[in-house]
């Protein structure tokens, strides 16, 4: 589902003396439907930029990377776009929505954006943060203003609400309590028993283990290392 | 997929001035394109040239035609561009006053651009005025008062509304948030994102705005002294800019 081919990235900082730095390169991988792979290695290995160049929105200079038939590196932007709507889930650390919509609408969102009618979309959304203890009288509330663990869990409720075949998840369980934490390691071995690809960064060393079937240390891709 | 519009090389100067050179882009259906850069960079010139209020020097644009498929705006007779202006483009000024008619009410702006399209019954024409009034979430007991008795937050809402009761296919927009405050901002904004994905709208939004594009935008240009120097998916640019004058731009936005 989600194959990476002699993919590297470099940083060039034309602001900053032209700076250039290698963050990445030469990493090949593969994720099979059903599996969850994580990515590990120190701080500053490049998990989360590796991540984002599967999401799309760091650019590569140079490989493949190809979710479903679509090559991201040569993607034009429409294509790109209707595979995150359709395809491609990202449940990322930080939560950025318009001002002032309500909870229950950005959780609501990616469905109707799929096509989904308003009042099943909003069903699976109350669904979904109930079960993720968002308590109801905060679904009406914009939740710029909520708590930092409240806000994570409306991220993973938004990020699974529609049942993307393919997943990356950017630390999903690191400011929840343990019920909480619970809920969204039960979603994300549902996501895996239907089929979904998945590729997530833990620093929760018992979750990974849960959830993981396999890990890949980022750091043998650091430049140099390779070969 | 046919582009609905299709940009080939404009290019437009005043004079010795460059105003922008050579653009192409393609637009698809559905798009919504940001077009970023420091005042001074043609941004509005390109968008003028565009929507057909200023003719560039050289350079086609072509849209894609609900009667006879994709035919160059440029060099169309003028009727024919006056019309797509009624129907099927709609374009949003920064400043309302400029898009709306200062002495004629609000359900009067709504319906004219009805009447110029042939609706002649006034029931209708009052319903449908009434229906976008709400829609734009101003008070429909406000449908007789003069968008002069309106709040700048109202009078944009109110030119949103004249601009998309015919139902167009594309949407200019020159700074529409400019000039707000940021509340009435944020309301705007989830206005337009509502109203592109269930009308099905194209729209190219001319913003210095980083944050207005980010939220939405699918794609983005950035234009530095007239030229475009980088494209591509809207958080790709913001989160990786690869150009010197990119990096520039994201990297000088104050936090809060």
């Amino acid at each position: 589902m989600i194959e990476l081919r002699d993919v590297s990235k470099t940083f060039t900082l034309h602001n900053q003396s032209g700076t250039v730095i290698d963050v990445i390169s030469d990493v090949s991988f593969s994720v099979a439907p059903g599996e969850c792979v994580a990515l590990t290695g120190a701080s500053g290995a490049g998990k989360s930029t590796l991540m984002r160049m599967i999401y799309g929105n760091y650019l590569a200079q140079s490989g493949e990377i190809r979710i479903g038939d679509l090559d991201l590196v040569q993607a034009e932007p429409r294509e790109v776009i209707a595979l995150r709507r359709e395809v491609l889930g990202y449940v990322s650390q930080f939560l950025r929505v318009v001002p002032r919509v309500p909870t229950l609408d950005v959780v609501a969102e990616p469905l109707r954006a799929v096509g989904v009618s308003a009042e099943d979309a909003q069903a699976r959304a109350r669904a979904l943060l109930d079960q993720l203890n968002i308590p109801q009288r905060l679904w009406s509330l914009s939740p710029t203003t909520f708590s930092g663990g409240e806000q994570q869990r409306v991220n993973i409720a938004r990020g699974f609400v529609h049942e993307y075949p393919a997943m990356l998840l950017d630390e999903p369980t690191a400011s929840l309590d343990v019920a909480n934490r619970e809920v969204v390691l039960t979603l994300i071995e549902k996501a895996k028993a239907r089929g979904a690809a998945i590729i997530g960064i833990f620093h929760d060393g018992a979750a990974r283990d849960r959830v993981c079937d396999r890990e890949i240390d980022v750091s043998r891709f650091a430049p140099g290392m390779a070969a | 997929m046919t582009p609905l519009l299709s940009v080939h090389q404009i290019s437009k100067s005043y004079g010795p001035h460059i105003g922008c050179v050579d653009v192409s882009f393609d637009l698809y259906p559905g798009e919504v394109m940001g077009i970023v850069g420091e005042s001074g960079s043609g941004k509005s010139t390109l968008l003028n040239c565009l929507a057909g209020h200023i003719a560039p020097d050289t350079g086609k644009v072509v849209f894609d035609t609900r009667a006879d498929g994709p035919r160059d705006t440029i060099t169309m007779s003028e009727p024919e561009r006056r019309m797509l202006g009624r129907t099927d483009w709609a374009f949003v000024h920064q400043h309302a006053r400029d898009g709306l008619r200062m002495g004629v009410s609000a359900g009067g702006n709504v319906g004219e651009r009805l009447m110029a399209v042939g609706q002649r019954h006034y029931g209708d024409i009052r319903g449908r005025a009434v229906d976008w009034l709400d829609r734009v979430e101003i008070d429909t007991a406000r449908i007789d008062d003069r968008p002069t008795t309106f709040s700048g937050g109202m009078q944009q809402r109110l030119q949103i509304a004249r601009n998309l009761v015919t139902g167009p296919r594309l949407v200019f927009m020159d700074e529409p948030t400019g000039g707000l405050d940021v509340s009435v901002q944020a309301r705007l904004l989830d206005l337009l994102r509502g109203l592109v994905r269930d009308m099905g709208l194209s729209a190219i939004i001319v913003t210095h705005d980083l944050a207005v594009v980010r939220l939405l935008a699918d794609r983005l240009m950035v234009m530095k002294s007239g030229r475009v120097v980088e494209t591509g998916l809207t958080d790709q640019v913001l989160d990786d800019p690869q150009h010197a004058y990119s990096q520039l731009l994201v990297s000088s936005v104050l936090q809060v």
